[in-house]
Parts: C-alpha cells; structure tokens; sequence
C-alpha cells in the first residue's frame, strides 16, 4: 500500500468541483434506492478517452474520501497502463493511499473482473461501462427499451437466449452475461467474464456501475439477489477450466491464456494478478512456477 | 346469450378536420369472423387502429370482454395491461411481414417470443411448442431455425400467423392478409386460415379491399366508405344481394375479369 499524499495544487479533491461530485451522489442514491435501475446523469469530460472508462472514474471521483484506500484493475490486474493511469490520476487529484491488494482497498475500480478475493461489508466496486442497456442490441429504440424496463417486459431477453441454444446448442454469451435484478430490473454486468456473474449476487460490498459516454449509473446495494437469466432446462453455469493456473495452482478463479515463448508455448494462470501473488506468497505452487522466466509471470 | 367479445359503439375519429371513421357500431362475438371492406381511404385502416386500441376515439367506446369475464373499456387500459392482451389473447396480422415478425430472428424465435414474453422458461417446451405451430401452418420443421428472410413471402405470412396464435388468442385482427401475394398462395392461406379459425372459434376482424377474401374468410361483412359503415350484414347477403349503389358497384368490379 502507498500512503495517502498530498493532493497536487490547483485541482478540486479528485478533480470534479464539489458541485458536480454532488449531481454524482445524487445519482448514485437513487440507483442504490432502485437496484439495477439506470439513472442518467450529466456525465462530464475527463481528461482521457472514453474507452478508459471515465463513467467509473466520475463514480469514483464523487465517492472518494481522503481517508480510503483505492485498487485500480483492468481485466483482473493492477499494472495494465489504463490501472495504472487511472490509479495515478487519483493519487495526483486525491492523494488517496492506493493499494493492489483486495484486502486493504476501501474502493476497487474495476474494467471487466471482479476480485477473486470476497469483497466484504464497507467496500464499494465501481465498475466501468461501456454500453449500460441489455436491450440494446435487441431493440435499438431508447424510447421503446425504456418502456420495456417500466413495464419489465423482459420476453426479448429470452428471445436471445433461445436463439443462442438454438444456433450453438447452449447460451454462448460468456461475457456481459445479463442479470435480474431482485426479481424486478433486467442489468447488464458489464462485461466482466459470466465467470464473475455469481460474485454479484448477496455481496456484502456496494456495487456502483458508471457508464461515461452513455450518461448512465446504476447500482448494487449490499446483498442484493443477482440472478443470471437462463431457462430450467439451460441453467446459467459458470465457465469451468479443464487445468489450475499454471503459477499458482488455483483451481477456482477465472484464468488467462497467456503466451510464454515465441515457439506457440502456453500456460492459462490467473487474471486476478493479486489473487495470484498472494497464493504464491502463501506457499501455493503451480505446475509451472519457476519454469518461466519472471517477466512472463504478471 | 353471453355479453359480446368485442362491442364497438359510436366510434368517430377526426384527424383535426378530416374523418377518419364516424359513428362506427357493431358488436362481435367468439368464433365470428367479420370482414370490413371498402376502398383505400375509406377508414378501414383507422377503424382497425380504434378497435385494436393502437388510435383513441375522439368519441365512442370499445369494450371488451377480458378472459376474466370482466368488461373493459379499451381506453381505460394501461399500456402494461394493453401490452398484454396483444400477446396473450389478441393476434396481429399485418400485410406487410417484417412489421409483424422479427426478420433477425429464427422462425422457431419469432414463434416463441409471446411464450417467453408471458413467462415460459422451458427451452425445450417452447421449441416443442414451436414446431407444433410450424406444422399446423404447414412449415417444414426442419427450417424452424432459419430466419423469416430466408421465406417467401407466403412462408411469411404463415409464420406471422403461427407467431400470434401460439398463446391461442380469443381474437385476432389482420390487416389485407393477403395483400401482394400471388393467387395461387393467397388461395392456400386463405384457406388455411379458414381451417385454423374453425378449429380454435376465432373471432377474426379482417380489413380488405379485396372482396374474394371476405366471401372466402367472413360470416358478416360492414362495407366503408368515406369513414362510415354504408352497407352491413351476412356476408352472402352483402355479396349476392348489394342493397347500396356502391356496394353493388364494388361488387361488380370484382366480378369483372
Ligand atoms: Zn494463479
């Protein structure tokens, strides 16, 4: 962990003025109050692209404290130039104490995982979105998709599934697999790997989702029922690996292919780099720990 | 005698100072099939909207009989309650296919969507259910996973036939079913459409111009023109023995080679 700094003269407290962190919160309270529910917000420009995810970044600007302790994670690891970016950026702006550990993280920063580590009571995963509304590809209307959340007329959701089954034999959507939300809001998870999907269901954390280019936030409270959609006789599963990672031997977290020569030699190993390291300091070995040379290991 | 189906009383539409229908009446029940005819222009098309509850009156009720029993009128429908009653006891029948179908998804997917809509969680009950419905107007099962762009026009109109009476609706309205489509097809599926409708008591509101349509498919016919009903009774009656001038000249035009 890095300890809190001070924050670099001349910015607002995690660079938004108070006022628009407030337009943020006020957001954010109302999607917590209607869980899965899209609340559009007046996203603001940020000073980087959209594709880092600059809807999370606002979330996470408008519920930062100096006191927290913030993860940055793209695709499950820490290092990645857009973690890293977004995690100097708030260091700069905030002077918050960053972190890669799980454990220690008040706030957890995400694009596309969730932590293998359970998240617990008092921390808050903000997630960033692409593209907030599961109907989209369905009904491109915005007018109709609205009415269709109003009224929970969910039946088009299905209909995708089913052609799923019917080309493919099985639903074939491993990523931004869909959710209903405590019975009520059909939500699209962002397109953390379906792998992830049963984390969101009853977490003790508070899960935030900002869609930057999209002007959309919505939310998970604390132990809020998340269920993927499915048919009884095609019920949701969670993607399996045939082997454990290849560092660290784990055999129940979500695992990268990762290239290791230039001869086509390949290992699968955890996408969650902290979750990996910390089995390895542990005294967790995997099959081919120690084999591959340092650089290839993160 | 049981309350009617459907009971249209006083249905006027103006669309700012031109009449799209005035002081439409007429009451149908189960398993009666009644076919509104007349010229482009006439009012057919918006009279259809006002029943199907898609338009509001500007004055004039529709009261229907739900499948509870209670009677309601279509104008105090929310828009959930209106959504449901087209997917569950009202059908749709559009002339046009890709307004009634979903031209990106299989046949087996546009037959299901009102399954699923209501419900339905079975993968495999709703593919069965499926097939079911191909057969029963007469698609070949083995294409039920291919798009409706892959059909022709005929198979279309099938499709969106078995796509609305999945959910075994008490009341199906279809809009010049068999509009653009060659002789020889609209012969099969006037006929099948004949069939389905004696097997499951529908009650049918069908508009047409096309009076060969109405003779084949309808019990009782109103005849439009210039947004009022001129001409109303069995359809035989209306077709053998015109009362009106321009019934009796709509007729004549058909029987012309
Ligand atoms: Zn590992």
């Amino acid at each position: 962990m890095t300890a809190p700094i001070k924050p670099a003269e001349g910015y607002a407290f995690a660079y938004l003025d108070e006022q628009t962190k407030r337009m943020i919160r006020r957001a954010i309270l109302k999607a917590v109050a209607i869980p899965g529910h899209q609340v559009p917000f007046a996203a603001r420009d940020m000073p980087m692209p959209y594709g880092w995810g600059t809807g999370g970044i606002q979330v996470t600007a408008a519920i930062l404290g100096p006191a927290d302790v913030l993860k940055v994670i793209d695709q499950g690891a820490d290092d990645t130039t857009n973690a890293v970016s977004i995690r100097a950026f708030f260091q700069k702006t905030a002077g918050v104490a960053v972190t890669t550990r799980t454990s220690e993280a008040t706030v957890v920063q995400t694009r596309h995982r969730i932590p293998e580590k359970p998240l617990v009571a008092g921390q808050t995963l903000v997630y960033q979105v692409p593209i907030p509304e599961p109907l989209r590809f369905l009904e491109p209307r915005e007018t109709e998709t609205r009415v269709m959340h109003a009224l929970a007329d969910y039946g088009l959701m299905h209909v995708k599934l089913y052609e799923d089954i019917a080309t493919h034999g099985h639903i074939a959507k491993t990523y931004a697999y869909p959710v209903k939300v405590e019975g009520r809001y059909v939500m699209d998870p962002s397109p953390i790997p379906k792998f992830d999907n049963p984390k969101m269901h009853m977490s003790p954390a508070l899960q935030l989702f900002g869609a930057g280019r999209e002007k959309r936030i919505y939310a998970l409270p604390p132990f809020t029922r998340v269920a993927s959609l499915d048919f009884e006789d095609h019920p949701f599963e969670r993607t399996r690996f045939e082997a454990p990672c290849a560092l660290c031997g784990a055999t129940d977290a979500y695992l990268d292919e990762v290239v290791i020569d230039d001869r086509g030699g390949r290992m699968f190993v955890c996408s969650d780099t902290d979750h990996c390291e910390t089995r390895r300091q542990e005294g967790h070995r995997g099959a081919l720990l120690g084999d591959i040379p340092e650089e290839a290991r993160s | 005698m049981t309350a009617p189906l459907l009971e249209a009383r006083g249905l006027t539409k103006w669309y700012g100072d031109r009449l799209g229908c005035r002081d439409v009446a007429f009451d149908i029940h189960e398993g009666e099939v009644l076919a509104i005819v007349g010229e482009s222009g006439s009012g057919k098309s918006t009279l259809l909207s006002l029943l199907s509850g898609q338009l509001a009156p500007t004055s004039g009720s529709v009261a229907y009989r739900m499948r509870d029993g209670a009677i309601r009128d279509l104008v105090s429908l929310s828009e959930a309650e209106r959504r449901f009653l087209f997917r569950t006891d009202w059908g749709f029948v559009h002339q046009d296919a890709a307004k009634g179908l979903r031209m990106g998804v299989s046949a087996g997917g546009n037959v299901g969507e009102r399954l699923m809509a209501v419900g339905a969680r079975h993968y495999g009950d709703i593919r069965a259910k499926a097939e079911d419905w191909l057969e029963r107007v007469e698609i070949e099962v083995g294409r039920i996973d291919e798009k409706p762009t892959a059909y022709s026009g005929g198979m279309r109109q099938r499709l969106q036939i078995a796509r609305n009476l999945v959910t075994a609706p008490r009341l199906v309205f279809m809009d010049e079913p068999t509009g653009g489509l060659d002789v020889s097809v609209q012969a099969r599926l006037l006929d099948l459409l004949r069939r389905l409708v004696a097997d499951m008591g529908l009650a049918v509101i069908v508009v047409t111009h096309d009076l060969a349509v109405a003779r084949l498919l309808s019990d009782r016919i109103m005849v439009m023109r210039r947004g009022r009903v001129i001409e109303a009774g069995l359809t035989d009656r209306v077709l053998d023995d015109p009362r009106e001038a321009y019934t009796q000249l709509l007729v004549s035009s058909i029987l012309q080679p």
